[in-house]
């Protein structure tokens, strides 16, 4: 089992994402520079944290037409598992794989801090290995967090149960405290909160090991 | 849909003592020069542009100005 991490110019979770699969979890890796195509051979995609082409002109517009994401289109269409975290929700939502947009905090803060959340995972794949309504605490750290929505298509997230993890107190004015929205067909998920900064007690206790060993098992 | 950037502001307008902001809305502005074969297949262009790149529909809207033709058309 091999899961692909995407590298785009301005990245910067990407090593921490190695790092968590790598050294915490023994999944191997590999990286995707933005330029390739190839995914062949890969079990899953990671669409890591950062400033993906600088964030210029909005969160994730420009990564949205990078040639390795096409790729990943169609890997997520085939039923890939595709995990966006924090700028990579930002893409997946660009990207139109995911409903909404990721926009500024209410407060306008850069907020980094451990945060409870609350885990609804229904079929998601990513997220077989909590329990209903299991309270967990992961760090988030951005600025364009606050998840906005058509109030129509957000009453059918909710009702199809695709609102897999909510803010237990909402830090940056999220519409239904949504901080991870998986797809219909639970293949893809999108959280800001940072999984990978979360297996190993040294550097954030361990509620995001079991996201990222999911696929293992 | 809520512009923080704009109320920040707005907030600060009536503490610089400027009373009577109702409201202030922050957006971007883009200007572009475009070479093309005619002004419909300019608009379809900027259209295209404006609704797949420049903005995201779910949070922004947009509205197009013509300012200026250069040259002449080729029609």
């Amino acid at each position: 089992m091999t899961i692909g991490i995407v590298v785009f110019p301005g990245s910067n979770c990407d090593r921490d994402v190695r790092w968590a699969l790598e050294g915490c979890i023994d999944l191997p890796t590999r990286f995707l520079w933005h330029e390739e195509r190839e995914l062949s051979g890969l079990d899953a995609v990671v669409i890591p944290g950062g400033f993906s082409y600088g964030d210029y002109l909005r969160c994730g517009a420009i990564a949205r037409f990078a040639p390795v994401l096409e790729s990943v289109r169609f890997f997520a269409e085939a039923g890939g598992a595709v995990l966006g975290i924090c700028n990579g929700f930002q893409v997946l939502t660009e990207m139109g794989l995911l409903p909404g947009a990721l926009t500024r905090n209410a407060r306008l803060n850069f907020i980094c801090e451990p945060t409870p959340l609350r885990v609804n995972p229904g079929n998601c794949c990513w997220l077989k290995e909590y329990q209903e309504s299991e309270a967990i605490v992961l760090p988030i750290a951005h600025g364009e967090g606050r998840y906005q929505c058509e109030e129509k298509q957000l009453a059918e997230l909710e009702a199809n149960g695709q609102i897999v993890m909510r803010y237990a107190i909402n830090p940056n004015g999220s519409a239904c405290d949504v901080a991870g929205l998986t797809n219909a067909g639970g293949n893809v998920l999108g959280l800001m909160p940072h999984p990978e900064r979360a297996c190993d007690p040294v550097t954030g206790g361990l509620d995001g090991l079991r996201l990222l060993a999911s696929l293992r098992n | 849909m809520l512009d923080p950037a704009g109320e920040a502001t707005r907030s600060a307008a009536a503490r610089l003592g400027v009373e009577g902001v109702r409201s202030l809305r922050i957006g971007k502005a883009i200007e572009i020069e475009l070479e093309a074969y005619d002004e419909i297949t300019a608009q379809a262009q900027l259209q295209l542009l404006s609704d797949r790149l420049f903005a995201n529909p779910v949070i922004e809207n947009w509205s197009l100005e013509l300012l200026e033709m250069v040259g002449e058309q080729l029609q």
